[in-house]
């Protein structure tokens, strides 16, 4: 968890070539700033796992997120505004730039998927990388996904760290039985002989009227496979950071990544970090009632948030990141504090991450509730192509603002 | 020229007199029964192989006393235990799915003798002799067969999920054909990793039609894996007769493009000399089919009989004719390296060890049940899973 950022300090376990962020991190906490200003992103602190806001005074005005088109361009960046001021990219560009740092610190680092090699990755995840590490490293596949990720396991095994891609998430279907029997449950049925440390990426979510089988969301499919993780990323900054943390994590880590959100554009640090994948982000603190979400629906929220604030409500927007295993600490210490739950997810109603976390909050933080866990999620759809339909089967912000608007009552 | 006291199978024909001049003088010399490491036997195995898209290897093999010795005595090993876990399958003291083994001993011996524990082997859930030969222990089996703690996978895995690390062995998987894209990640980290090692893909007839098989085949020949691909065709997918489940039956040739070998699975001899041809092909030239012509007197598992898709002639038809403890027994009596009583001896002994593992596996104890969570996820420092109140919980998710 938030050891990892510690450990950079404390230890020189994970050292490498790169700098690490240790004065980034200890940066002395904000309570002394007025609340305006506690907007944006955190770095999480040290032992107590403490969310430490960060100063983005700097950063709200450099860090612009361009988002792609119908999605809300609120929140600024999630990142150090320290004294090297970071760069400016997309987050393809910065999963790019997290694997990279990653197959240059260990040699056994290495990709497959389809098109990832030549072509560059669909998305252009891996542009450049077949040319700088060669083809077996950054292997192009053949259309074969069961196997290539049964490849991977087994490759896994002896000790690789392999990526997999998906091309699009929905194709990982093909590779469940993969998945789930041999990535999660190997380490137990061997009695934690064979460690997996695999990591399964790719674009998943609904997208621009891409049809029905090109906009799944496999995060609700994979979520009781006992043995792997999933994160979901929705900033450059942490898609950098969670990349980097599920290389580095020997456990089976499925990364979460959503087709329309490739193309923001944030300003993250030079200086290497690593995310926990265990912890989720705090976007916007709150008094009123706590939003949770995840991926794209999280630009959703702020655009309604914005509204919301105009309306005189506070909410708090947290942004689960982990999606197995649940950060119920975060989670519970914001209900605790506003005693209001409202879920915004882009899965399927039935049997989504949204259903999962209500009960687990039901489960966990019954008493703390003052109104019913509401979950707003997808319909139980395929995914239309028209248009209009399309929009119609996700969460959409003004949905948002009278859900809050009804829970706040 | 041992095994021409075969006689009523149609191989009788092949098994001419030897005239070759290698194997006819080594055969009159009279051995003492003390084996001498440095005598070589020569053999013939009992039928040619057969070669797709390849030369197939000469039919003579070398061996020595001790090497068909150890045979006799691993594959020995591996019937009484087999036999055993039957037993104690039906006393309930072994639950679940139980694949038993024996008639093929002569694959997962041969195997052995032809490579390193440094190559790997993966198979699907037939495994229990697989893991013996890899230098696994009887008591490891039936203690995992029990569902003990101190089984090879600590009780957790069972039957169908025998793994040795430190030896190569992969396991042990359930799910037909899954192992096969598995085996062909090993042989891929073994290229990666450029040590000059191979991997052994383990599947059965029933496996040779999935899907990913092929599509594990193709990556594996358009990278030029050293993966060889090992079908041990005992002619039942479960139930179902080979040639009711496959067009072609021919598995050895389903590589098209792969070069493909067949093998008589009950000759441990011809078993060691394919996989050794094997090696060095995979090294060389990418990968290779390798058929294995073998039988299992047992039905697919603990709950199938055996015999309402085949008749018990046939089963005991086998059993007298191509039965490999028999086939070894016969040469190395006929090689006057040990008498027909001495290796009776030598079976009861075995037979003694077998049961004082099994005894000693009975009393082993059964998992903690904080065992339940633990090797659920790898404790590092990526995971710690905080639960509402910052105790660690690693299992209850969400």
């Amino acid at each position: 968890m938030a050891a990892i950022l510690k450990g950079i300090v404390a230890t020189s376990v994970l050292s490498s070539s790169s700098d690490f962020v240790p004065k980034g991190v200890q940066l002395p906490s904000l309570k002394s700033l007025p609340v305006s200003e506690r907007k944006g992103g955190f770095l999480v602190d040290g032992s107590d796992a403490k969310v430490v806001p960060v100063s983005n005074a700097r950063a709200r005005s450099a860090g612009r997120l361009v988002a792609a088109n119908a999605v809300a361009a609120e929140k600024s960046a999630a990142s150090t505004a320290s004294k090297t001021g970071g760069h400016e990219l997309l987050l393809f560009e910065a999963l790019r730039e997290g694997l990279e740092e990653e197959m240059d610190r260990d040699p056994r680092v290495c990709v497959m998927g389809e098109d990832v090699g030549h072509y560059g990755g669909s998305y252009k995840v891996t542009k450049g990388l077949a040319k700088k590490y060669g083809d077996l490293r950054v292997l192009d596949t053949p259309i074969a996904e069961n196997s290539f990720t049964g490849m991977a396991v087994g490759a896994a095994m002896t000790g690789l760290r392999p990526i997999v891609e998906g091309m699009n998430m929905g194709f990982l279907l093909l590779a469940f039985n993969q998945i789930s029997n041999n990535c999660g449950m190997l380490h137990y049925t061997s009695g934690g002989q064979f460690k997996i440390p695999i990591v399964i990426r790719g674009p998943g979510g609904v997208g621009r009227q891409l049809g029905a089988e090109h906009s799944q969301r496999l995060e609700s499919y994979f979520q009781s496979i006992p043995g792997i993780q999933m994160v979901a990323c929705s900033t450059p900054y942490n898609a950098k950071g969670l990349m980097k943390a599920a290389i580095r994590s020997e456990n089976p880590v499925i990364l979460f990544e959503h087709v329309l959100l490739y193309n923001l554009k944030e300003r993250i640090p030079d200086e290497e970090y690593v995310l926990s994948l265990e912890e989720a982000e705090m976007v916007r603190p709150g008094e009123h009632v706590t939003i949770l979400t995840y991926s794209r629906m999280r630009y959703h929220v702020m655009q309604a948030a914005k509204t919301l604030v105009n309306k005189g409500y506070d909410p708090e927007v947290i942004d689960i990141r982990s999606l197995k295993p649940f950060d119920l600490y975060t989670i519970g210490n914001s209900v605790k504090k506003t005693h209001r739950v409202l879920i915004v997810e882009e899965c399927m109603r039935t049997g989504g991450i949204g259903a999962s976390l209500t009960a687990a909050i039901n489960e966990n933080f019954h008493d703390y509730l003052d109104a019913p866990v509401v979950c707003l999620s997808s319909q139980d759809v395929p995914t239309p192509y028209a248009g209009t339909l399309e929009e119609w089967t996700v969460v959409q912000p003004a949905q948002i603002v009278t859900a809050v608007e009804q829970l706040c009552r | 020229m041992a095994l021409n006291q075969i006689t009523s199978s149609s191989r009788s024909k092949l098994l001419k007199p030897l005239s070759c001049f290698s194997s006819s003088t080594s055969l009159r010399r009279p051995f003492s029964s003390s084996s001498d490491d440095n005598t070589v036997i020569t053999v013939e195995t009992s039928a040619p192989f057969v070669g797709h898209n390849i030369d197939p290897p000469c039919r003579s093999v070398e061996t020595t006393p001790k090497e068909l010795l150890g045979f006799f005595n691993d594959m020995a090993v591996m019937r009484r235990m087999e036999i055993a876990a039957d037993s104690l399958y039906k006393s309930k003291l072994i639950r679940g799915f139980c694949h038993l083994y024996d008639g093929q001993e002569a694959v997962a011996v041969g195997m052995e003798a032809a490579i390193t524990k440094k190559d790997c082997i993966i198979t699907a859930y037939r495994d229990h002799c697989i893991f013996l030969g890899r230098g696994g222990t009887p008591f490891e089996s039936f203690a995992e067969l029990m569902g003990r703690k101190a089984g090879c996978s600590k009780g957790k895995g069972g039957s169908m999920h025998f793994y040795k690390k430190e030896a190569g062995f992969y396991g042990g998987h359930g799910i037909v054909g899954a192992q096969v894209p598995l085996g062909c990640g090993l042989a891929f980290a073994q290229k990666y990793s450029k040590d000059n090692t191979v991997t052994f893909t383990m599947y059965g007839d029933g496996a040779a039609n999935q899907g990913q098989l092929f599509e594990a085949l193709n990556m594996a020949a358009l990278l030029d894996l050293p993966a060889i691909l090992v079908c041990e065709n005992n002619h039942y997918g479960m139930g179902t007769a080979e040639w009711r489940a496959a067009k072609s039956p021919a598995y050895y040739k389903r590589g098209d493009y792969v070069p493909g070998l067949k093998v008589d699975g009950m000759d441990a001899l011809a078993v060691k000399q394919a996989c050794k041809f094997a090696k060095e092909h995979a090294l060389k030239n990418g990968p290779i089919i390798l058929e294995m012509d073998t039988y299992r007197y047992h039905g697919h598992s603990m709950s199938d009989p055996g015999s309402t898709y085949r008749t018990r002639d046939e089963i005991s038809g086998v059993r007298q004719v191509r039965d490999p403890i028999e086939r070894i027994k016969k040469l190395i009596i006929s090689h006057n390296l040990a008498t027909e009583k001495e290796l009776k001896d030598i079976e009861k002994n075995l037979r003694k060890e077998v049961d004082e593992a099994i005894a000693q596996a009975k009393e082993s104890p059964m998992p903690d049940p904080s065992e339940l969570f633990t090797n659920v996820y790898v404790k590092d420092f990526g995971l710690e899973a905080f639960g509402v109140d910052r105790k660690e919980v690693k299992v209850v998710l969400p």
